[in-house]
């Protein structure tokens, strides 16, 4: 039975009691020149009480952190399929390569002529992601996601107050859609318009329709949506929004079902914004640095963030040539490591990209295949329709004929040694789990986590209480979430344990 | 075509699954897709066919060979990114697969370690700004100030933000992208030519006007001057209920006082310094933390907290998730979903690895390299440095040359294999031909001796 590695570790700030030597960095000849701190700055910009860090030796460090590392699960020790966040296989000549000194070296402000080979592998990568988007142009600033999404709506932003149409303040965003797309939306000033999911899993057109005007700015879609759903009618969504004077917006996080099949620019789509470390290889690092390249076709490119790459037929260059562009969404050019990844993937698959969503289109549909009929799980919206990246699977039977919920559901399944899907998403399912198991797991894989559930399930008909007590095998079992949220014992950082009482001094 | 990082690619098993299906081909998946929509030429992407990882390495050293690394002497360049050493320990760490190839610890109970090493993060960084509460990251540095200030904006319901010309500009230029079309100004202030701190006199002129948000501070600045008058700016700032948001450079922080200590409102800083390395400007982190606790539902992006398991023994979480967009979607505190945990954790090996010890040591030995580059940059004819006579430096510092134009020197020190400082005369005329030069813990003596002598040669027209 596979049990988690649990090493009840101390907080570092308890980890010795005596004052061990610290990592130095060699010689200091400087003082008998200069004089000392006292000498060189007035009393008042000193510290006054150092900051209270324990002084370890490097062997205490290394052991602390990998005890930690042990207590964790990543995609190299199993599946870990939430839906929307592809976590596919990083592959290891990705990160050898992209981890070389070489580039962790290079300073930003280098001149260009120092740069050439960095400043290419960027130019070539633009040019490839805008090729597999159907775009003009990509900039790589963006550090996340999140962030080029927001570019995005700022594009969308700039462009109408551009043309005088300061009026166009609304962006409609499905009710399916990721919630950093309605966040975005809020953050560039744009009032956000929810349109509804049809029973077909798709926009709602009569709904699209109904809310368009001269006051729209845009939407912001993603297909194939939250559901796996291709919006099969994207043409017609297109020209409707096209033709009240909005734009489209493509959000990339679930670009891996149709990667080198179908093309956001071909569906019409105006902007697009990529997640390189969902689609492209680059790890996610337990919650980042990831890269939100984002790319613009037409008129837009010219909005795009600076600086872009360009390339004069004998040299690469910083390019900050765009008059209309929203300015810099970060500093310098973007998360250059993932980046490289991303830029080894593709020179990796090259054309042959199209198998990534062949395969996970393909692992998605088989592992419905498996899931279907099994009791207390239903797949809503869209039925029978093939899913793409991931589906969308609701405990809500289950839940009314056990009590067993999908959050005990996904304590179950890492109490198994997988990782759990998302849950609770997309909010328009009752009980959810996205699963996205994307090209990197087996048959043998998909064919286990399905009879995983299978059997959870049965666990959950004949005894719904030994469910509700999972996870036992992980390193800690369930949490007090109101104790972590409440704020008389909410504890953000090492100051404030006292307040979970005595307690969480005792191990 | 199959390939070895995709199992299922192989014809073989594609068939089985497909015929489980109930299909032929795994096109059919597709058929959804309008069929005019459907992809039915090669894409130009990469070299025109997969290649295999011996072939791809040649070919990305051939590329990488194109760089010039600066190691010997390091960069001499600042503009808010340096040169610093990154201890082997920190590579090490990161490259654990177990924290590299996790993704957002959603399940608490199989992510502890995560957990736990995020919330030494958020804990030693609070303790190093002196604030109460750290978020779990930002992107960089320029992003989590432009954060902070639309934090303060939420905080307060004011629509003006004061900036001082003597902050970074590029990070100037981000705060100004973030708030394009939300109706907050911006309005710069001045700085002292003497000390190049932040203008006092001209700030308490603005904050009169009425309806300031919040005031943006860089200590040291973009000039490498440390705002000495700090505690008086945060008093004054106060004093019209405005909010202080201070970026502070984390490794400067072993010696250099704590913002949080100094009263400021909300601290931020890039964690680039604390053995991130470069990366041609990123990965980084970003450092965003508060130094009154009340503010915490403002606060933008993951937070980790403790609390106790079924058991009643310790453990760590995501905490305050309504703050945030995948719960609060339009009404969140950010759009802010993927950070930068890793380089976070990185920057918490850094730290532990170097203790308030080595973290004090560090600061010190900076700030006397700084001041015997200053010392020998200064006895050479045609170089004013320090360019703010009265000014306190701390790793960076702004040099001016009685030259027609700097990039001749520039180009001179790049023949000699040095890279030298950041021009700045372009965004700072009043400076004449200046750049920004930066001394760390990775130079030596000899480097700076190095540098200092080469110009004294280019200068000499030698």
């Amino acid at each position: 039975m596979w049990r988690q590695a649990n090493w009840d570790e101390e907080l570092l700030f308890k980890l010795s009691m005596y004052g061990k030597p610290t990592f130095y960095f060699g010689g200091n000849e400087f003082a008998e020149v200069v004089g000392d701190v006292e000498d060189l700055l007035p009393k008042k910009v000193v510290r006054s009480k150092p900051p209270q860090i324990p002084n370890l030796s490097e062997v205490e460090v290394v052991r602390h952190f990998i005890r930690l590392s042990q207590m964790g699960y990543g995609v190299d020790l199993g599946p870990v399929p939430l839906g929307s966040c592809t976590m596919k296989y990083n592959p290891k000549l990705l990160e050898e390569l992209a981890g070389n000194e070489g580039l962790r070296d290079l300073h930003p402000y280098q001149d260009e002529s120092t740069v050439q080979g960095v400043l290419e592998v960027m130019y070539l990568l633009q040019k490839w992601l805008a090729e597999l988007v159907g775009m003009d142009e990509c900039c790589l600033q963006p550090p996340a996601g999140a962030s080029g999404e927001f570019a995005g709506a700022l594009m969308i932003k700039k462009y109408h107050l551009d043309r005088g149409e300061v009026f166009r303040d609304e962006l409609l965003v499905p009710d399916n859609a990721h919630g950093s797309n309605p966040a975005s939306a809020a953050m560039a000033g744009f009032k956000v318009i929810k349109i509804p999911t049809s029973e077909s899993g798709e926009v709602d057109i009569d709904a699209l329709r109904s809310v368009l005007s001269s006051r729209t700015a845009g939407i912001m879609l993603t297909n194939p949506n939250t559901l796996g759903i291709f919006e099969s009618r994207i043409g017609e969504i297109a020209d409707e929004v096209h033709r009240a004077g909005g734009l489209l917006y493509y959000d990339g996080a679930n670009l891996n079902g149709i990667l080198g099949v179908v093309r956001p620019g071909d569906m019409g789509f105006d902007i697009v914004h990529l997640n390189i470390h969902k689609t492209f290889g680059a790890p996610h690092g337990g919650g980042g640095p990831g890269a939100g390249v984002i790319c613009a076709k037409g008129e837009l490119v010219d909005y795009l963030p600076i600086p872009t790459v360009g390339f004069d037929g004998v040299k690469y260059f910083l390019n900050y040539g765009k008059k209309k562009s929203i300015g810099r969404v970060s500093q310098f050019y973007g998360n250059i490591i993932p980046l490289v990844k991303a830029f080894l993937y593709m020179l990796t698959l090259g054309p042959n990209v199209r198998e990534v969503a062949e395969v996970a289109v393909l692992n998605t549909n088989y592992f419905i295949k498996l899931i279907s009929g099994v009791r207390g799980i239903s797949i809503p919206y869209g039925k029978g329709k093939f899913r793409k990246h991931e589906v969308v699977l609701s405990f809500e039977d289950l839940l009314r004929d056990t009590g067993v919920n999908a959050e005990d559901i996904a304590k179950a399944l890492i109490d198994r040694g997988v990782y759990a899907p998302t849950i609770y998403f997309p909010l328009i399912v009752n009980e959810a789990h996205m699963v996205e198991f994307t090209e990197s797991e087996s048959r043998e894989n998909i064919e286990m986590y399905a009879e995983l559930y299978r059997s959870i399930v049965e666990d959950a008909y004949k005894d719904p209480a030994k469910l509700k007590k999972c996870p036992e095998n992980t390193s800690v079992g369930r949490l007090d979430l109101g104790l972590a949220n409440h704020p008389l014992t909410r504890t953000p950082t090492f100051k404030f344990l006292s307040r979970l009482g005595r307690k969480s001094m005792i191990r | 075509m199959p390939h070895y990082w995709i199992p299922n690619s192989s014809p073989t098993i594609k068939k089985q699954l497909a015929d489980a299906l109930g299909i032929n081909d795994v096109s059919e998946l597709f058929s959804d897709v309008p069929k005019e929509l459907i992809v039915n030429r090669e894409l130009d992407i990469g070299l025109g066919r997969s290649l295999s990882e011996l072939e791809v390495k040649r070919y990305f050293k051939r590329l990488m060979s194109k760089n010039k690394v600066f190691n010997d002497p390091p960069p001499f360049t600042g503009g808010g990114i340096c040169a610093h050493y990154v201890p082997a320990v920190v590579g090490s760490i990161i490259s654990r697969n177990e924290f590299y190839t996790a993704y957002t610890p959603y399940q608490p109970e199989v992510s502890q370690g995560i957990l736990q090493a995020l919330f030494e993060y958020e804990s030693l960084i609070a303790e190093l700004y002196g604030v109460d509460v750290v978020n779990a990251s930002m992107y960089n540095g320029s992003t989590a100030a432009a954060e902070a200030l639309r934090m303060a904006v939420r905080v307060n319901k004011r629509k003006k933000v004061l900036i001082p010309s003597n902050v970074n500009p590029e990070v100037y230029e981000v705060i100004n992208t973030w708030f394009l079309g939300t109706g907050v100004t911006i309005n710069r202030v001045g700085y002292d030519r003497l000390t190049g701190c932040v203008d006092i006199n001209e700030l308490e002129v603005k904050l009169k006007g009425g309806d300031v948000s919040s005031v943006y501070v860089e200590t040291p600045n973009y000039f490498g001057c440390i705002e000495v008058y700090l505690k008086e700016l945060v008093e004054l700032t106060h004093k019209y209920d405005a909010l202080v948001v201070v970026n502070a450079l984390p490794i400067s922080l072993g010696v250099l006082e704590a913002p949080g200590v100094l009263g400021a409102d909300i601290v931020v800083g890039d964690a680039q310094s604390l053995g991130l390395g470069m990366n041609f400007g990123g990965p980084s982190a970003g450092i965003l933390g508060i130094s009154d606790e009340r503010m915490i539902n403002q606060l933008p992006g993951r937070l980790i907290g403790a609390t106790l398991d079924v058991n009643g023994r310790l453990a760590y979480t995501m905490i305050l998730q309504a703050r945030e967009q995948h719960i609060r979607r339009e009404r969140a505190t950010s759009n802010i979903t993927t950070n930068s945990s890793l380089m976070a954790i990185a920057s918490a090996v850094y730290l532990s690895l170097l203790g308030s010890e080595g973290i004090k040591e560090l600061g010190e030995s900076i700030l006397l390299r700084t001041y015997y580059a200053i010392r020998k940059l200064s006895s050479i004819n045609g170089v004013e440095v320090p360019v703010f006579p009265d000014g306190k430096h701390f790793r960076e510092v702004t040099v001016a040359f009685k030259v027609e134009s700097y990039d001749e020197l520039h180009r001179g020190l790049l023949k000699r294999g040095i890279l030298g400082g950041k021009y700045v005369g372009r965004e700072f005329p009043e400076l004449g031909e200046a750049c920004i030069m930066c001394f760390t813990e990775l130079h030596s003596k000899s480097d700076i001796d190095v540098l200092t002598s080469s110009i004294e040669g280019l200068l000499g027209g030698s």
